[in-house]
């Protein structure tokens, strides 16, 4: 059993300040992602948990006791490092007894935990091998087993899967995450693949420049991001981002972009631009798979003209980019979609899955769930 | 621009076979990738284009011409590495610039070639910064100027996109397929991620343990791919591959009780034409896959019971393990609404169209739907 939670925690190198008042709460059995670009701060914060590092400020809990002064080796939370760190002359099995004899576990008990992981992660073929004899993933599967065979309370594991090939990484993903679901322990675990996070996270942290930018279950985060940040972090391609102007001289309200305006039609929205909206740069995001591209010049007048700037055919979608004004926007279109670069297409927006931010502060006001809400215009 | 000819490439060292027999021609201004696992031979073969690396046999041409001793710096290739290389005490212009002071460039020349390429790669604002301060992005476009300016014939690129994380790597392959098409340049670009490959690609050059397994456009390669190996790589989540017995016309699925997948008349013929033996392993795609509520007491349908549910956003994919014990985990795409629980049994719906049909024992593709 294991609940982690961390209270005001500030880390700084110098004059640096690598973790800013952070407050996080890790459930027992949880699956906890924490994303976020390089340099973010989420490797110092699982260092800061398991005690590699000491905070300069605040409280780290373990199952609510207090573990600022608890040495690492007594916190009873095993860590996977981004390079594994498997003793390379040393057996797998060797490696995977290593933490139960240096806990002068017997010989036989310490055989039998040993095998019995093996055989948990398929390895129990290769005991006698030493790690310079085994592949990518083999390698990663001991780590695992180190980690798992003293049943600690927790588990940390930093980008464990950034080192594999794209083809193993997919692989790993889903045994990890059943390996999670067996064991039932809590598993924090760092990445800045965001795929990995959506797949793999009962709950996500976003973490961006040691601040905490958001913390929800994936599906939350993706349907309502409540800054820029968070948007642009979940999703593959992720959320496009359309520069506007607010304008509000005439009878409605309206979002003007350079290739089309946004008319407000409903008061409560008015309401809210005209009044707690702080400046007049508001950017609309649309997720690209909310994007329909024509081909064809259809018989509407809502629809606006663009050119596609590259198409990416990937076998089971393509990913067009299309040029809207100054900027470029991308869309998920089916697999056989004909378009190349330089064609004239006329692009529909789902207006249900609108989300307003203000560019100042990057802050998410306003998610759209009826297409009502808006009406486009487009310039002849 | 320069076509490039590979005429039975072989690399070995010592005991091992980096690269075997590989042939390949790449045409004028086309961007190719080679794909491949860690350890296939694409950075080895590369190397030997590049002429960092003496072949054992076999030749290399550019244009026709014979470059097996012609060394590195003489035979007109930009590189563009994995991990940059960028002498982080210059500032971008003179990183870019580099190159050319070497060759011996007028001032005039060289500001005028720079100014050309910082404004297609959008690095103008970068120009005078130093290195070390650039974004990670930026250093890459860097790279890529400074390869750019000294007009190659040919680009090689090594993973140039791994160091990127995941945000900026969708950005920058979208950047660099723009800049490959505007200067039509040949390229060569290699890389273990199919993603990548299908993207950028004219045509894909598909390696494993040494050897060339299929050499096509990214389409071909995911739609005919010739192989099991190459029908495994291609394609994320990877293709449904699940054994079968050919028997009376018929397949029987050793993966789901040994029932019976019918093929349609008209295809009957043909196949039993091409196949020449009964071990075969059948293919369909995750997103060809669609799974409905199972009906109880329906024999005839192929079942299979929910492990897993990956919600991506835009789509969801779900992991299901049929009955038979053979382990087989079984891969569809649904919608990014379609929340199943885990154990529940579902009903698998495929068109026969959608079929990937492979000889066991050669592995090889003997028939598309």
């Amino acid at each position: 059993m294991a609940s982690i939670r961390l209270e005001n925690i500030t880390k700084r190198y110098g004059n640096t300040t690598v973790i800013d008042n952070l407050n996080l709460e890790i459930d027992d059995g949880e699956f906890f992602c924490i994303l976020g670009p390089p340099g973010a701060g989420k490797t110092t914060l699982l260092r800061l948990i398991v005690g590699l590092e000491v905070a300069d400020e605040g409280n780290i809990y373990i199952d609510d006791e207090l573990v600022n002064t608890v040495h690492p080796s007594q916190r009873d939370i095993s860590m996977i490092f981004q390079n594994l760190a498997l003793y390379p002359d040393k057996t797998v099995f060797d490696n995977i007894a290593f933490p139960l004899r240096q806990r002068k576990m017997d010989k036989e008990t310490v055989k039998l935990k040993v095998v019995d992981v093996a055989k948990q992660l398929k390895i129990d073929w290769m005991l006698k091998r030493l790690p310079s004899q085994l592949s990518g993933g083999e390698r990663q599967r001991v780590a695992i087993g180190r980690a798992i065979v003293r049943q600690p309370k927790a588990f940390l594991m930093d980008e464990p899967l950034a080192n594999l090939d794209a083809l193993l990484r997919l692989e790993m993903r889903v045994s990890l995450k059943n390996l999670q679901s067996d064991l039932k322990k809590t598993f924090a675990y760092v990445t800045h693949d965001q795929v990995e996070a959506l797949s793999m996270g009962d709950r996500i942290a976003i973490l961006n420049e040691g601040i905490l930018q958001q913390v929800d279950d994936p599906e939350t985060i993706y349907r309502f991001p409540e800054q820029m940040f968070a948007a642009t972090m979940l999703g593959n391609p992720p959320m496009n981002f359309m520069g506007c102007l607010l304008e509000t001289g005439n009878q409605k309200i309206s979002l003007r972009h350079e290739a089309f305006a946004a008319v407000v039609d409903n008061p409560d929205l008015t309401a809210m631009l005209t009044s707690k909206v702080d400046g007049k740069d508001i950017v609309i995001g649309i997720r690209p798979e909310d994007i329909t591209i024509y081909m064809d010049r259809p018989d509407r007048d809502d629809l606006i003209e663009t050119e596609i700037f590259v198409s990416e055919p990937l076998g089971n979608e393509t990913i067009v980019d299309i040029k809207l004004g100054n900027e470029i926007i991308k869309s998920l279109a089916e697999a056989d979609f004909p378009g190349v670069r330089g064609n004239k297409v006329w692009i529909e927006f789902d207006r249900a899955k609108f989300h307003l931010f203000q560019k100042k502060t990057g802050e998410c006001f306003f998610h759209a769930s009826d297409e009502a809400f808006f009406q486009i215009l487009t310039y002849p | 621009m320069a076509n490039i000819l590979l005429d039975n490439l072989v690399k070995t060292f010592g005991k091992q076979t980096a690269v075997k027999n590989l042939c390949l021609d790449i045409k004028d201004g086309e961007f190719v990738a080679v794909l491949g696992p860690s350890g296939c031979g694409k950075t080895t073969t590369m190397n030997m284009i590049s002429g960092l690396l003496q072949p054992d046999s076999g030749k290399i041409y550019f244009d026709g011409k014979e470059m097996n001793n012609v060394p590195v710096g003489k035979r007109g290739v930009g590189f563009v590495f994995q991990n940059y290389a960028i002498f982080t005490y210059m500032t971008a212009f003179e990183n870019i610039a580099f190159g050319l002071k070497i060759k011996k460039l007028s001032e005039g020349d060289i500001n005028k070639r720079i100014n050309e390429v910082a404004a297609l790669l959008q690095l103008e604002k970068a120009l005078h910064m130093k290195a070390s301060r650039l974004s990670i992005n930026d250093m890459q476009k860097v790279a890529l100027a400074r390869s750019m300016v000294t007009e190659p014939k040919i680009f090689l690129l090594d993973e140039p996109l791994s160091n990127l994380d995941a945000t900026l790597r969708n950005v920058m392959r979208a950047e660099l397929k723009n800049i490959q098409k505007e200067l039509r340049q040949t390229a060569i670009y290699v890389t273990h991620d199919q993603i990548e490959a299908m993207s950028l690609a004219d045509r894909i050059a598909v390696m494993n343990f040494a050897v060339l397994q299929q050499f096509d456009t990214p389409l071909k390669v995911y739609n005919r791919p010739k192989n099991l190996f190459v029908a495994g790589f291609i394609g994320s989540p990877t293709i449904n591959l699940l054994d079968a017995v050919y028997d009376s016309g018929d397949f029987i699925l050793a993966d789901f009780q040994n029932k019976k997948q019918v093929v349609s008349e008209k295809n009957r013929a043909r196949i039993h034409d091409l196949l020449k033996q009964e071990k075969v392993v059948l293919g369909v795609r995750p997103e060809h896959l669609k799974l409905s509520d199972s009906v109880e007491g329906n024999g005839n349908e192929l079942t299979a019971r929910v492990v897993s549910i990956e919600p991506l956003g835009s789509k969801t994919v779900v992991y299901l393990k049929s009955d038979s014990d053979t382990g087989n985990v079984i891969k569809a795409i649904m919608g990014s609404d379609y929340r199943p629980k885990v154990d529940q049994v579902k009903t698998l719906n495929f068109r026969e169209k959608d079929l990937y049909l492979f000889d066991k024992i050669s592995t090889e593709l003997v028939f598309r739907f």
